[in-house]
């Protein structure tokens, strides 16, 4: 970035600095002019909106880490002061609170705008496997926060999800133990993860900027995912695009803001605000809503995995259920390299659009299941369908998903791309089908 | 996409349509008027505030009734200032309480009046007294009890109007009192209220109900004390925030008047 | 799809418009950066606000002291608002020879009379006004330095029986805290 030529401006204190660290040139290279698709639709804002919650997220966190006292005998009390007696502390720690699921909204919505659009697909599998990283940094960081207000889910939260190590083979007891500081979740572990939960958002910010770093080696995907051709399939980012995601990250906080002070207990758990308390464990501990479809995946896994005929156990049923939950997440690092198709927008590939629907019903669902208790069922009419088989149904498509997505791009007819962007052959009238067929764009 | 949208709303409601199923097994309660619209249903009354009235019958009925036995840890008495209380009525109310301070420099614990700055006296020493003397289990904190309870002020409603005579065959364990509200129906806590088992200040008839009520608006309160400045800056912010985005909006079209 | 992989950028598309009245533009513009910007300057102050004394601390910021115990010439510490505050119970002397200074002599010139609401008691922050030490004097063993107040061991300030710098590198005396004689014989501070 730093190698080329400086640009000259008229402000000459802005032009002295540059011509010694060229950070001006840098923005007016990177989000003044920067080349972006003309046809970007409303999907194309989460990633500045997740920026902005990232960033409201980590100021509003410095300063509840000024009040907040990580000791078990204190936690508790120490956000009900803030909530209570801090001037504005009740602002600040539901902004936090909310501010973590609404964070996870837009990064969701952005991870599927990815998938749908097909961003993940040379030349940016890096870019994409950067995001990952994120994310996964995202769930360790509010696995980790959740646990600070040492509420009854808080601490039998990370009670759970701690115990998940503990199916390694092997090692898992002394990893636990590792993780604990001791011989349950107690002081030490609230002390640790209150480090590593101020930590982590700072590595997330890093990552972020190699997402972008990676971002602008490739430029951005589009609703086509045709590239730009030209200056005419492009817009400089600025204010094409400034003033698009201006507009569209206020309409999201605006939504936010609603739940902040009219909802703010909307995505909480009455149990968090009964003090941890070791001897009780609530009758259902469920994890936060983010997490709830890779909780119904663990809990899907309710079977050994055996050798046919031997019945010699391969894998406990135990360790299977984790394995298919960071599964589940891993898989996302292999998908550039999964998806066998050339075409990159979902708008063109009728047989993965089915899929990708598919993926997304089995997402709610195992979102829906992750929060119901292990006997749940569903009654229709006489009929009593076990939850746990709705979530291994919607297991099996999450994973069938992915898996088939090799032989969906042999098998699959895609409809006639676009020549440019600035041409779409498709525009004009709804009846897309009809249109002529150009010869497909091969990659 | 317009297919995909309607495809993945179809898919929600189906799972909206089905989950009743499953959620029909927890207990539902009779929803009640709150002014305060409630502390944790979302979206219930934005302009909502506390009724003033109601707090202070309720506060009634906390320290006359469920104080012998239930502790308001996190709350102080300089707290009530907010129920409409001035400052010498404050002041008499601490002092009504005996609180040990110290060690002084002698190094004895001493006995001396509240002051305002004191938090709640609890009924008990601490937990294991508490529990020591409720047969094994000690009366939960209730300080954020509306909180920290699914339902909210109804369910207390609901508890604290729910005592009745166990049905039939229906087995009580000694020590148990019958709740049709309370999960499992079995409950330690005696029926705690009864008609006329306080005398209002200003003339409201005291039944079961109204002392029900009341009470639930004071532990809302307790648990949500920045409500009304919650509600307030909301109107607020909310204003400010679709002003802009209408700015916002119009710039946008102005930007892009020529791509289009 | 990989021949393309970079496309030049053009100029700022400000300068082309084509539509619309250029001065309502500016007006929008302008409009939309001044009310995101005051938006923005509005939110920082909650959090600003947050890191200043919470209500609970309020709350403890006022102190009652009972003064019936403390004789005449001696001195007690008590703890208000975190600080140390020095109240002596002054002998005729100390009272004498703090009315008798020459207030034009003084750093910081007070009169006795303004520093002391009953001329027996003193009630003084004791926290050096140099650089926030605390000053030697309380116990009569310590020592009080020349004029017979307090004594600073940290940069050698020293305060008069009234609590006023005499010597050394404190600009300003002893504060005199807010306080009032509820009954004669006990104090509130703050």
């Amino acid at each position: 970035m730093a190698h080329g030529p400086s640009s000259s401006f008229k402000n000459p204190v802005v032009n002295w600095l540059d011509q010694r660290l060229p950070i001006f040139t840098m923005i007016q290279k990177e989000y003044g002019v920067f080349p972006t698709p003309r046809n970007f639709n409303y999907f194309w804002n989460f990633g500045a909106i997740a920026m902005i919650m990232l960033v409201t997220m980590i100021v509003s966190g410095i300063v509840l880490a000024m009040h907040y006292t990580p000791n078990t005998n204190l936690a508790f009390n120490s956000v009900e002061r803030i909530m209570r007696d801090v001037n504005f502390g009740w602002l600040i720690r539901y902004i936090h609170m909310n501010g973590a699921s609404f964070f996870f909204i837009a990064v969701y919505i952005h991870i599927f705008r990815g998938l749908y659009y097909g961003s993940y697909k040379k030349p940016r599998e890096l870019l994409w496997m950067i995001g990952v990283v994120i994310f996964l940094l995202m769930m360790a960081t509010a696995f980790m926060g959740y646990v600070l207000p040492w509420g009854q889910m808080s601490f039998w939260g990370a009670t759970v999800i701690t115990n998940l190590f503990s199916a390694l083979p092997l090692v898992g007891q002394d990893i636990v133990t590792l993780l604990w500081g001791g011989f349950s979740v107690d002081n030490p572990t609230l002390n640790r993860f209150f480090a590593l939960h101020y930590l982590l958002p700072f590595v997330i910010t890093a990552v972020v900027f190699l997402h972008v770093a990676a971002l602008h080696v490739t430029g951005s995907n589009n609703p086509y995912g045709v590239e730009p051709k030209g200056p005419q399939d492009t817009l400089p980012f600025h204010p094409y695009y400034t003033v698009k995601d201006s507009f569209g990250t206020v309409v999201y906080l605006a939504i936010f803001a609603a739940f902040v002070f009219y909802a703010p207990n909307f995505f909480g758990e009455a149990d968090n605000y009964i003090p941890a308390n070791p001897m009780v464990t609530p009758p259902h501990i469920v994890p936060e809503w983010y997490f709830l479809p890779y909780y119904a995946i663990l809990k899907s896994v309710t079977f050994d995995i055996t050798i046919p005929f031997t019945g010699l156990k391969l894998i406990e049923a135990k360790l299977g259920g984790v394995i298919a939950m960071f599964g589940s997440i891993a898989i996302l690092f292999i998908l550039p390299w999964l998806d066998t198709s050339p075409v990159r927008s979902a708008r063109f590939r009728p047989l993965f659009k089915k899929g990708i629907f598919a993926f997304l019903v089995a997402f709610f669902l195992l979102m829906y299941v992750g929060a119901q208790t292990a006997d749940a069922a569903w009654h229709l009419g006489g009929l009593e369908i076990p939850l746990v088989y709705v979530g291994q149904l919607a297991t099996l498509v999450y994973f069938g998903f992915f898996l088939s997505l090799p032989f969906i791009g042999l098998i699959e007819k895609p409809l006639p791309l676009p020549a440019s962007i600035a041409k779409p052959v498709l525009g004009g009238g709804a009846s897309a089908a009809a249109g002529a067929a150009k010869p497909m764009e091969k990659a | 996409m317009r297919r995909l949208r309607s495809l993945i709303l179809a898919g929600l409601v189906a799972v909206a349509a089905a989950a009743p199923a499953v959620a029909s097994e927890e207990m539902e309660y009779p929803k009640n008027e709150w002014s305060h619209g409630g502390v944790t249903r979302g979206f219930s009354n934005i302009f909502g505030t506390f009724d003033r009235k109601a707090l202070q019958r309720g506060f009634q009925v906390y320290k006359e009734v469920c104080s012998a036995c239930h502790s308001m840890n996190l709350l102080s008495y300089r707290n009530l200032g907010a129920l409409g209380y001035n400052e010498a009525e404050i002041t008499a109310i601490a002092a009504g309480y005996d609180m040990t301070d110290g060690p002084n420099d002698e190094g004895e614990m001493f006995t001396r009046k509240g002051v305002p700055a004191d938090h709640f006296k609890a009924p008990f020493a601490n937990e294991k007294a508490a529990a020591a003397a409720n047969g094994g289990k000690a009366p939960p904190d209730l300080s954020l009890i509306v909180k920290a309870r699914k339902g909210g002020e109804d369910y207390l409603v609901a508890l604290l109007t729910g005592f009745e005579e166990a049905p039939a065959g229906f087995a009580l364990p000694s020590g148990g009192n019958y709740n049709k509200a309370f999960a499992g129906h079995v409950i330690a806590m005696p029926p705690p209220l009864s008609d006329g088992g306080v005398t209002f200040a200003d003339g409201t008839k005291a039944t079961v109900e109204q002392q029900a009520k009341d009470v639930a608006t004071f532990l809302a309160w307790a648990a949500e004390p920045n409500l009304e400045a919650r509600h307030q800056m909301g109107l607020k912010v909310m204003i400010f925030l679709l002003v802009l985005a209408g700015i916002l909006y119009a710039a946008k079209r102005a930007v892009w008047a020529d791509q289009h | 799809m990989a021949d393309t992989t970079q496309t030049a950028g053009h100029g700022p598309g400000s300068g082309s418009h084509s539509g619309g009245d250029p001065s309502r533009r500016d007006f929008i513009y302008l409009a939309a950066a001044a009310t995101g910007a005051v938006g923005a300057a509005v939110t920082v102050w909650p959090f600003i606000d947050s890191l200043n004394p919470a209500a609970d601390t309020l709350a403890l910021a006022s102190t009652d002291v009972d003064l019936a115990p403390v004789q005449v010439g001696q001195s007690i510490t008590v703890t208000w608002r975190g600080k140390p505050v020095f109240i002596r119970h002054r002998t005729a002397e100390e009272i004498k020879s703090a009315a008798d200074v020459n207030v034009g002599e003084l750093r910081d010139p007070q009169t006795d009379a303004s520093r002391a609401k009953k001329p027996e008691w003193l009630v003084v922050v004791g926290i050096c006004t140099h650089l926030g030490c605390i000053p030697l004097g309380q116990k009569n063993s310590d020592p009080r330095g020349e004029y017979g107040g307090w004594f600073c061991p940290c940069h050698g300030s020293v305060y008069d029986t009234s609590g006023r710098i005499r010597k050394g590198p404190a600009p300003r005396n002893l504060e005199v805290p807010s306080y009032a004689f509820k009954t004669d014989t006990s104090i509130r501070i703050g």
